[in-house]
C-alpha cells in the first residue's frame, strides 16, 4: 500500500521540480543594429538627377531632406534622426554605380531610398540586393522594381508605367473610338512598358511608334513620322524635357493632336518652366495621377507639404515633384515606424509587406507578400485654362491581366503635425 | 638608357613591374576599404593606358578612340559571360546571404566563365582593333587621330542602337562572385578589384617584357624614322599594325575588367571623355613609359574624386553645390593638366631620370619636312622637345637618306 503512494508522491515530486527549474532557453540574441542605423540616427540615402537631362526632378530630392527635417525637428522615428544623403548622378546609370557604392560603402547608409530614374536605377538593382541593402520605393514606375523573389529588398512607389498605361489605354477605349492612338516614347523600359500598358488597356497595338534617347534631344523626324502617318491621338511616355520638346517642335510642324503624357512627364509647373513662354501649348494636356495636384490649395496635404518646405525647404511653391518627394519621405517614416526600434533589413522588409499604409495617394499600395509594387492605380487629368486637375473617378488595376476598376474610397486625412502615427 | 651596370633581361623585367603592381594594389585594396570601387576603375584604366602609352609613345600613333575598344571588349565579355550563364555553366552561390536575401540568391556563375569572357573581349577587341588598323596605319597625325575620334565615337550609339546589347539601360551580366571561403574572408569588393589587379599585372608584365625587347626596339625605329626602320629590314606597316592591334587589345581587358567590377555593361562607361581621360593620363605620365601610365591614370580618377569631396565639404546653397558639383572637379583636373604639362613636358615619369627626357607624340619631325607623310603641314620647329635631337643621345646613329 505504501509503496504505489511513495512512487506517486516521487514522480510528483520529480514533476514539480522539473517544472519550476528555469527551462533551458536560449537567452534572447541581444539587438546588433545592422549597418547604418545607431543608437541615435539611422542614415538613408540617395540618388537623384540634380544635373543633365532629367535635373527637372532635382526638387524631389529637396523635398525628401525638408520632410526629414521637419521628422527630425519632432524626434525623428523610435529616437533616432534620420541622416539624409542625397548624391547627384546627372540621370547618367554609369555615375550611379559610382555614387550608390560611395553611399553604402563610404557614407555606410541603412538603406537607399526613393533613388530616381530607371535606366539609373535599374543599373544598380543586383549591387544593393548583394549588398542587402534595402531599396525602398524607387522614384520610378518601372516594373523591375516589383520582383520580390529576384529583389528582395527593392520596392516600388510610383503606379508603375503598365498599370499607368491600361489606365490610359482604357480611358481612350471609351472616349477616343475611331482616333489613330500613337506613341512616342523613351526608349527603355518606362517607355516600353508604358506603351505595352496602353495597348493592353485599348485591346490593340498602337499605329505607330517612335522613340528617343535621352542624350538625343532632337525629336523633329520622330514628330514629323507621327505627323505623316496621320496619328490624332498621340500616347507620350517623356521625361519633362522631352514632353516640352514633342510640344513645342509639334506646333512648329502644325501638327496637332490630342496629347496624352504619362505622369512621369506631365507636371505643368515642371513642363510650363521649361516652355516658358509657349506654355500655352500645354492646354488640352491629358494626364493621370496618384497623389494630390500641386496647384489645389485647397488639399490638406498639399497645405501640409507647402508648410514644411517653406520651414525646412526653399521658400518655393509646392510643385508635383515636391509632392511626390514629400510623399515618399512620409511613407518612408510609416515603414520605419512599423519596423520598430530594432530594426533589421528583414524586418523592415516584412513590415512594409503588411502594406495598408494611407497617405496622401488616391489609390491604396499593393504591397504584399507576393507583391513589391507601390500605388496600383490613378486618376485621369487635364489641362485645362492652364489649370492641370483631375477629373472622374480614380481606378485601380495591376500590371498583369486584372480589369481596370473604379476605386471609390475617400483619400486620408494628414495627422495634424505632419507626423504619421505608429 | 639603361645603366649597362645593372642588367635584367626582359621577361624578369616584366615579371617584377607585374607583381609589384600587384602588391601595390593588394595593399592600397586595404589602405583603402572604402574606395574599392575607384580603385578597381583605376586598375581597369590603367590596363587600357598601358595599351595606349605604348601605342602613342612608342609607336607614334594617337589615337583617341581607345575608349570604342574598351567599349567593343566590355560588351563581347558581356554577351559571352551571359551567353554561358544561360547555357547552365553555374555554381551554387556562396554563402553569406541571410533572411529574405538568402532564397533570392540564384545561382552565380562558374568561376572559369571569367577569363573566357575576358579572353573574348580581347579578341573582339584586337579584331576590331585589325580591321581599324589596316587603314590607319597609312594614315599619320591629325588624319589618324580623327580616324580613331572618329571610331570611338561611333561605337557608343552603336550599343544604344542595337537591342541586343541593351539600349539605353545597357545589360546586365551574371559574373561570377568570389568563391568561398575567400569572399567571405576578403570580401566581394576587394576580391574584384585583386581579380583586376591579375590581369592589369598581367599585362603589365608582357608589354614591360616586349617593349624592352626587340619589338619595341622596331616600334621606336619605325616612330623616328619610317624610312631608315624600312631600310634596315624593319617591316614598319606591320610593326604598327601590332601595335594598334595590342593596345586595342589591352583596351578590351580593361573593358572586360569594367564589366566583371560593375556587373553591368553601359554605354555610358565608355564616351569620348573616357577616351581623353585616358590620353590625359598618358601624356601626364609621360607617353611610351608604362610607370607613367600607372601614375598618370592614378591622377586622373583621384582628382576628381579629391576636388569633389573638396566641394562638398565647402559650404555653399545647395542651388551652387548642384552646380559645382558637376564642373569644379573637372576644371580642376584641366588646370592641374596645364600646370603638370607646363612643368614636365614629358610627363612626370620622365623626372624619374631614366628613359628620354622628353617624348614626342610623333606628329612628324622636324628635319624630316618632306617626309611624304601626312602630318600638319608645316615644318615643326620650336615645339616643346625639338630642341637638338630630343632623345638621349643613346640612338644608333642613323643615315640621313637624304643626302
Amino acid at each position: 500500500m505504501r509503496r504505489p503512494i511513495r512512487a506517486a508522491a516521487l514522480v510528483t515530486a520529480a514533476a514539480l521540480v522539473v517544472a519550476c527549474s528555469p527551462t533551458d532557453q536560449p537567452s534572447p540574441e541581444p539587438y546588433v543594429p545592422p549597418r547604418g542605423v545607431t543608437e541615435t540616427e539611422i542614415r538613408l540615402g540617395t540618388h537623384q538627377p540634380l544635373t543633365g537631362p532629367a535635373s527637372s526632378y532635382s526638387r524631389v530630392a529637396l523635398a525628401m531632406k525638408a520632410y526629414f527635417d521637419h521628422v527630425n525637428a519632432h524626434g525623428g522615428v523610435h529616437g533616432r534622426q534620420i541622416v539624409f544623403l542625397i548624391k547627384d548622378d546627372g540621370y547618367n546609370p554609369a555615375n550611379t554605380q559610382t555614387v550608390v557604392r560611395e553611399l553604402v560603402e563610404q557614407d555606410e547608409v541603412f538603406a537607399i531610398v526613393g533613388g530616381l530614374g530607371t535606366p539609373t536605377h535599374s543599373a544598380v538593382l543586383d549591387y544593393l540586393k548583394e549588398e542587402q541593402v534595402p531599396d525602398l520605393f524607387v522614384a520610378s514606375g518601372a516594373g523591375s522594381w516589383n520582383q520580390p523573389a529576384r529583389y528582395p529588398g527593392t520596392f516600388g512607389f510610383q503606379t508603375d508605367y503598365t498599370t499607368e498605361g491600361k489606365i490610359v489605354g482604357h480611358y481612350l477605349a471609351e472616349e477616343s473610338a475611331g482616333e489613330t492612338v500613337c506613341a512616342f516614347h523613351q526608349d527603355d523600359d518606362f517607355g516600353r512598358e508604358f506603351v505595352a500598358g496602353v495597348e493592353a488597356g485599348l485591346g490593340a497595338p498602337v499605329a505607330l511608334r517612335q522613340s528617343y534617347i535621352p542624350t538625343n534631344t532632337n525629336v523633329a523626324p520622330q514628330v514629323q513620322a507621327l505627323q505623316s502617318a496621320g496619328c490624332t491621338v498621340v500616347v507620350l511616355a517623356t521625361l519633362p524635357s522631352f514632353t516640352a520638346q514633342v510640344l513645342r517642335t509639334a506646333d512648329q510642324l502644325s501638327f496637332r493632336p490630342h496629347f496624352v503624357a504619362s505622369t512621369a512627364g506631365s507636371d505643368y509647373a515642371t513642363v510650363g518652366a521649361i516652355l516658358g513662354v509657349d506654355k500655352a501649348l500645354l492646354e488640352g494636356l491629358i494626364s493621370t495621377g496618384y497623389l494630390p495636384i500641386a496647384t489645389n490649395p485647397d488639399d490638406p496635404w498639399i497645405a501640409l507639404f507647402q508648410q514644411i518646405l517653406d520651414e525646412y525647404g526653399d521658400g518655393g511653391e509646392v510643385d508635383n515633384n515636391v509632392v511626390v518627394g514629400m510623399s515618399i519621405a512620409y511613407l518612408t517614416v510609416q515603414a520605419l515606424q512599423r519596423a520598430g526600434r530594432e530594426i533589421t533589413v528583414d524586418g523592415l522588409i516584412a513590415a512594409i509587406e503588411e502594406g495598408g499604409f494611407r497617405g496622401p495617394g488616391l489609390v491604396p499600395f499593393a504591397f504584399s507578400p507576393t507583391s513589391h509594387a507601390g500605388y496600383s492605380g490613378g486618376r485621369m487629368s487635364k489641362v485645362t485654362n492652364g489649370k492641370q486637375d483631375y477629373f472622374g473617378p480614380a481606378y485601380v488595376t495591376d500590371a498583369g491581366s486584372a480589369p481596370v476598376t473604379e476605386y471609390t474610397e475617400p483619400a486620408a486625412v494628414p495627422p495634424p503635425d505632419g507626423i504619421p502615427t505608429p | 638608357m639603361d645603366d649597362p651596370r645593372v642588367r635584367m633581361n626582359p621577361a624578369a623585367r616584366g615579371a617584377v613591374a607585374g607583381l609589384a603592381l600587384l602588391a601595390a594594389g593588394v595593399a592600397a585594396s586595404y589602405a583603402l576599404p572604402d574606395r574599392l570601387f575607384a580603385l578597381g576603375q583605376v586598375v581597369a584604366w590603367l590596363v587600357a593606358a598601358a595599351g595606349l602609352t605604348v601605342l602613342v609613345g612608342l609607336s607614334g600613333q594617337l589615337s583617341l578612340g581607345q575608349a570604342g575598344f574598351m567599349a567593343t571588349g566590355a560588351y563581347a565579355a558581356a554577351l559571352t559571360q551571359n551567353a554561358l550563364y544561360a547555357a547552365g555553366f553555374t555554381v551554387a552561390p556562396p554563402a553569406g546571404t541571410s533572411g529574405r536575401f538568402a532564397a533570392a540568391a540564384g545561382p552565380t556563375a562558374a568561376g572559369w566563365t571569367l577569363p573566357v569572357a575576358l579572353l573574348a573581349g580581347v579578341a573582339a577587341a584586337a579584331a576590331v582593333g585589325a580591321l581599324l588598323g589596316l587603314a590607319a596605319v597609312r594614315m599619320r597625325g591629325a588624319y589618324l587621330a580623327g580616324a580613331t575620334l572618329v571610331f570611338g565615337l561611333i561605337v557608343t550609339p552603336v550599343t544604344v542602337l542595337v537591342d541586343a546589347l541593351g539600349g539605353e539601360q545597357g545589360l546586365r551580366v551574371h559574373v561570377p562572385r568570389a568563391p568561398d571561403p575567400v569572399g567571405s574572408a576578403v570580401g566581394e569588393g576587394r576580391f574584384r578589384v585583386w581579380v583586376a589587379l591579375v590581369g592589369a599585372a598581367l599585362v603589365l608584365a608582357i608589354l614591360t617584357a616586349v617593349v624592352r625587347g626587340r619589338w619595341g626596339r622596331d616600334l621606336r625605329a619605325a616612330r623616328d624614322d619610317e624610312a631608315a626602320a624600312a631600310l634596315v629590314g624593319i617591316p614598319v606597316a606591320r610593326v604598327r599594325l601590332g601595335a594598334f592591334v595590342a593596345s586595342a587589345a589591352t583596351a578590351g581587358l580593361g573593358g572586360g575588367l569594367y564589366v566583371y567590377l560593375t556587373g553591368t555593361a553601359l554605354p555610358g562607361y565608355f564616351g569620348l571623355t573616357t577616351s581623353l581621360f585616358l590620353l590625359v593620363a598618358v601624356v601626364i605620365g609621360g607617353a611610351g613609359r608604362l610607370v607613367g601610365a600607372v601614375g598618370g591614370t592614378l591622377f586622373v580618377v583621384a582628382v576628381p574624386i579629391v576636388t569633389t569631396e573638396v566641394m562638398s565639404a565647402v559650404d555653399a546653397s545647395p542651388a551652387l553645390q548642384a552646380r559645382l558639383a558637376g564642373n569644379a572637379p573637372l576644371a580642376l583636373l584641366g588646370l592641374c593638366l596645364v600646370l603638370v604639362t607646363l612643368a614636365t613636358p614629358g610627363g612626370w615619369s620622365a623626372r624619374l631620370g631614366r628613359g628620354p627626357r622628353r617624348v614626342r607624340i610623333g606628329w612628324g619631325r622636324a628635319d624630316q619636312g618632306r617626309s611624304g607623310r601626312l602630318d600638319l603641314g608645316r615644318p615643326r620647329a620650336g615645339r616643346r622637345g625639338d630642341r637638338g635631337r630630343g632623345g638621349t643621345g643613346a640612338r644608333p646613329p642613323i643615315p640621313d637618306v637624304r643626302e
